[in-house]
This record gives C-alpha cells, structure tokens and sequence, in this order.
C-alpha cells in the first residue's frame, strides 16, 4: 500500500502532500510518544490522536512515513508546517484508531510484526 | 572563529528560557475581582470602572467558575436593555482558562489563538486563584529580563574561559534545552541525526541514537529546570550526554522502572511521561549510566556503538 493511497483508498483527508509517495511498510498506534519511539517501524504509518508537532519531530527522528490523526482531532498550523518541512504525509478522518487500524490491517497487517526489537 | 563578545550560547537563550521557566501564576492577579452570577450587569460594570480591569469572572454560590462578563458584554447588555439584569443573562458562558502552572510561552499562544484580552486562571484543584492578561505577563517578562541580565553579566568572564577546544575526529555537538519549550523539542535531536547520517552510519544505529538522546532531549524538557544534550561523534561510537541544572531524581530505582512517571496531566495530554523515556533510552544504548539525586542536577550518558551492537 502506497501513502498516497491512504487518501485514495481509505478515503482520509490529505493534510499535506510535499512527500516521497512510497510503499508503506507497517503500521503502528498509539497516543503515547515514547511508545511510537520505542515500537513504530520505520517507514510505517502511525494512527494516532495527538495532533501536535511533536509528533511530527518523533516520526521524523524514526522514519514514520504517515500520521493518520483520528477522530477528527484538530490539526494546528504548526504541525502541518512541520510534516511539510520533514516530508511527512499527514492524513485526517474522524473515524476512531480501532476502526483505522482495522482498515489498514489487511494490506499492512504483515508489515507490522517484529517492529523494533525489545530487550 | 571570531571572537564574540558575549557568549554566543546562553544570552539569547537565557532571555527566551524565560517564557517557559515562568509559570502563569508569577505574572497573574491575584487574589481575583469576581462576581455572583446574581449580582446586575450595572454592578459589575462600575466594579470594573473602580479596578480598571475590562473582565470579571463569575462565580456560582460553590465557587465555581461559570461565565465571565467583559466590557463586550456590558455593551451588549446597555444596547439590548439587560444592564439591571443579573450578569447570567448576558455572560459569556464558555470560557477559555489558564491553569496556574502552565508555563507563560502556553499563556503566550493562548492570547494568540484566542484574542481574548484576558484569561481567568484556576489552580489543580480547579478554583479561580487569579486573572492574567497580557500586559501582566510582559511586565512579568520584563523584570526577569532584568534580573538575567545582570546574573549573565557577572558570570560572562568565568564562561569564556571555560571554553575547551575538541579532540581530533569527534564532532562535537551541544544544545542547551529549555524547559517546557515544547516548541523546540526534538531539534536537538534532529541534529545528532544528521550528524550521524552523515558519516553514513547504519540506519539501525540511527534510530536507537535518534531514540535514546530524544528521550533524554525530552527529560530535559519535561523534568528539569533545564540543561544541555550534547554528543561526540565519533569514528565508531557517539556518546550522548545529557545534563541538567535540576532539580534531580528522588528514586532512580522508580525512574528507571518502565511505566513510572512525575509528568502531570496537560504534558500526558501531549503523549509524553509515559515512563518510558529512560528505559527506551536504556534500551538502544551499549552503554548507560545515570546520576543524580535530590537537590542537583541530573546526568545520563549513553554510548552507541556503530558495530557489535546489543541487539
């Protein structure tokens, strides 16, 4: 599944498009910053709901190719200018991090075992 | 490199700390000139005549916060016939708040986003301890301005000296990290990156860099009064340092145990203080070693290596 088809397919807004349409290899959600860090895969999609920039500079610093923010979470200026700046694709729906892990988890369903190693 | 006559790092930083070492309830008002949603809107108005102050809270019988009235209101009230009405009739009911312990810099963009020309401000327990606009917190600014200014002055000659030159094939890298400065967070850490990736070091070894001196990068923010994340890049490893002014770690035992956190509610609302940062910072280094205690600094010093790795 390509990044671009997370708008395409899945039918979530696309927030900004200044980024390397590519493969999506895995995904990952969760709300908690030091979890995506520690457990995302690089070049995967993270579904989530924190709306900030700081999510931006953590996908950025691990290689997350995609944010899906959820239910219909605002989205401020700041973060959208970010992703632009970082080449991160930022996607919008109001649906839940259940219902858009479920959806994405047939086409990256695979993609998301052995994330990042644990000790 | 030229010399500069003051020191290049801290001055400008200093001043901007600033914004986020201070907290709301050092610029605000207090105690607080509210009203009851009973009393009539003339009332209030001549009481904000009395105080010059443009906005009242209003307070129900348990003193809780349930409107407020400002000069847009009163207009609105002496153009619609209400001004002998109690102010419930006419006040505006959904207010936007400040908690006494946000930093200014969130007190900064509130009156950005928002416009309003002031903010009722409430503490932990959710009661109404004061009012802060923005002139409050300019003066605020301005006469811990004046103190720095002074502190960095005297301490000038003692920092210039203590200037060290780097050892040979290490970059070295270092950014002082403010408090609370959300805004910034992860920059610091972006640059270690791209340091690394620029020696072209494994990406595998890049993450685990990028995630152990991010977490510490955001300790520093979160936790303490400040500090430093530097790193020495070197040949085959780089050393991530970090350093701050305080004020230190009670129970490293509890800090290191996954799922500990001293975070409070508005930073878990951003997704930090998951307990997590200093394990996951544990986790991707070959080395770590963590010092600190009550009353000084905190220092974590990991050590990646760009070959034989743990994992």
């Amino acid at each position: 599944m390509k990044i671009s088809e997370l708008g395409t397919e899945q039918g979530f807004r696309s927030l900004q498009s200044d980024y390397a349409d590519r493969g999506l290899g895995g995904g990952y959600t969760s709300d908690l910053l030091s979890d995506v860090m520690a457990n995302a895969k690089s070049e995967g999609v993270l579904v989530t709901i924190q709306a900030h920039k700081n999510t931006v500079a953590v996908a950025s610093l691990i290689g997350i190719a995609a944010i899906v923010i959820c239910n219909g979470r605002p989205v401020p200026d700041d973060m959208i200018e970010a992703a632009r700046a970082e080449g991160v694709a930022v996607f919008h729906t109001d649906k839940s991090q259940f219902e858009v892990s479920g959806l994405l988890w047939p086409a990256l369903g695979a993609g998301t075992e052995g994330a990042a190693p644990r000790a | 490199m030229p010399s500069v006559p003051i020191s290049p790092d801290a001055s400008p930083q200093v001043v901007l700390e600033l914004i986020y070492r201070l907290k709301v309830r050092d610029a605000m008002h207090s105690p607080p000139i509210w009203a009851s949603p009973g009393e009539s809107m003339r009332a209030i108005q001549y009481r904000m005549r009395d105080n010059r102050i443009t906005g009242v809270p209003i307070l129900d019988a348990d003193e809780r916060l349930v409107g407020l009235v400002s000069i847009q209101d009163v207009i609105e009230a002496l153009d619609k016939g209400r001004i002998d009405e109690p102010a419930s009739e006419t006040m505006t009911r959904t207010v936007i708040v400040l908690e006494d312990d946000m930093p200014l810099s969130f007190a900064t963009s509130y009156f950005n986003r928002y416009r309003f020309g002031r903010f009722p401000v409430l503490d932990r327990d959710g009661r109404l301890v004061g009012v802060v606009t923005a002139s409050d917190i300019i003066r605020a600014l301005l006469v811990a301005m004046n103190e720095e200014v002074q502190k960095l002055e005297s301490k000038l000659a003692e920092r210039l000296s203590a200037e060290n030159p780097p050892e040979a094939g290490v970059s070295q890298l270092a950014f002082p990290i403010v408090r609370f400065d959300f805004e910034n967070a992860g920059k610091a850490s972006a640059e270690i990156k791209k340091a690394l990736k620029a020696r072209g070091v494994d990406p595998a070894v890049v993450r685990r860099a990028a995630v152990a001196s991010y977490e510490l990068e955001l300790n520093i923010v979160i936790h303490s009064e400040g500090g430093t994340l530097s790193a020495a890049v070197g040949a085959d490893s780089v050393e991530i340092l970090a350093e701050d002014r305080g004020p230190g770690i009670p129970d490293l035992e509890a800090a290191m145990r996954e799922g500990f956190s001293t975070a409070n509610e508005w930073i878990r609302s951003l997704g930090f203080g998951a307990g997590m940062g200093l394990p996951n910072a544990k986790r991707v280094s070959d080395e770590f070693s963590l010092d600190s205690g009550p009353g000084r600094g905190t220092r974590v010093r990991t050590v990646i290596r760009y070959k034989g790795a743990t994992e």
